[in-house]
């Protein structure tokens, strides 16, 4: 049993991504859309919380929302991996629910 | 209907800057009438919403919080309310309204719906439910 989890705020300002990386378990994923890219950008204050839970946790940007704001693969933090719609598509089906962190 | 789904509610912002909390209570109301395990979750923000002595008089919105002690007449009987997200806001559980229910299943007892719980037991009932609704 897992979880797809998505974020679509910036973590900079919101508790959204904090919280959802607190609450996610071993085995699920999560996706970050719309403003939520921002937490895959490598070297920012939040990138630490991410590779911390990377062990067990797989992460996910959706591809435009990251071409949209300018941030290019070489920015990204290593372990996330870009996803288009239909990769978004597949990881809900791959889940047993969805929870969105809005 | 066969059987009966497990859905979490998922409440992470205070009452009046936005409409969320309140759509969220709205969404519950109507969903109590379809007869499944309902369960709400409080935590971040969200926990601003159960707090008491709630006086919206002077801001021209409709003050809620009265109705979260109506929710046990349609069988929804289980709001936890994360601890850490209260500690972290100056919270404490005596300053949540007190919220009960009637146990049918014991002789009408009246029982609280509030049950404080841990993060990491919210995250376990997160990881239980059939469909997470997030507001």
């Amino acid at each position: 049993m897992s979880t797809l989890h998505t974020v679509n705020k910036s973590p900079f300002g919101d508790s959204a991504f904090n919280s959802c990386l607190a609450h996610c378990k071993p085995g699920d994923a999560v996706l970050l859309i719309e403003d939520g890219v921002y937490g895959a950008v490598a070297g920012s204050a939040v990138a630490a919380n991410v590779e911390a839970r990377a062990g067990d946790v797989s992460f996910y940007v959706l591809d435009g929302d990251t071409k949209a704001r300018g941030l290019a693969a070489g920015k990204l933090i290593q372990q996330v991996k870009p996803v288009g719609y239909d990769g978004f598509v597949d990881l809900v089906a791959e889940h047993d629910r969805t929870q969105s962190w809005l | 209907m066969s059987e009966a789904k497990k859905f979490l509610y998922v409440n992470r912002k205070a009452p009046y800057g936005t409409i969320y909390a309140l759509e969220s209570l709205e969404v519950v109301l109507i969903g109590a009438a379809f007869e499944q395990d309902v369960s709400l979750a409080f935590l971040d923000d969200g926990v601003f919403q159960l707090t008491r002595d709630q006086n919206t008089d002077e801001i021209g919105v409709k003050n809620f919080s009265p109705t979260f002690r109506a929710l046990g007449d349609y069988e929804v009987t289980k709001l936890f309310v994360e601890k850490e997200s209260l500690e972290e806001r100056g919270l404490e559980p005596s300053d949540l309204q007190e919220i009960m229910y009637e146990d049918e299943d014991d002789d009408w007892e009246e029982k609280p719906s509030i049950q404080i719980v841990s993060r990491s037991e919210m995250a376990d009932i997160m990881s239980d439910q059939d469909v997470v609704l997030s507001f």
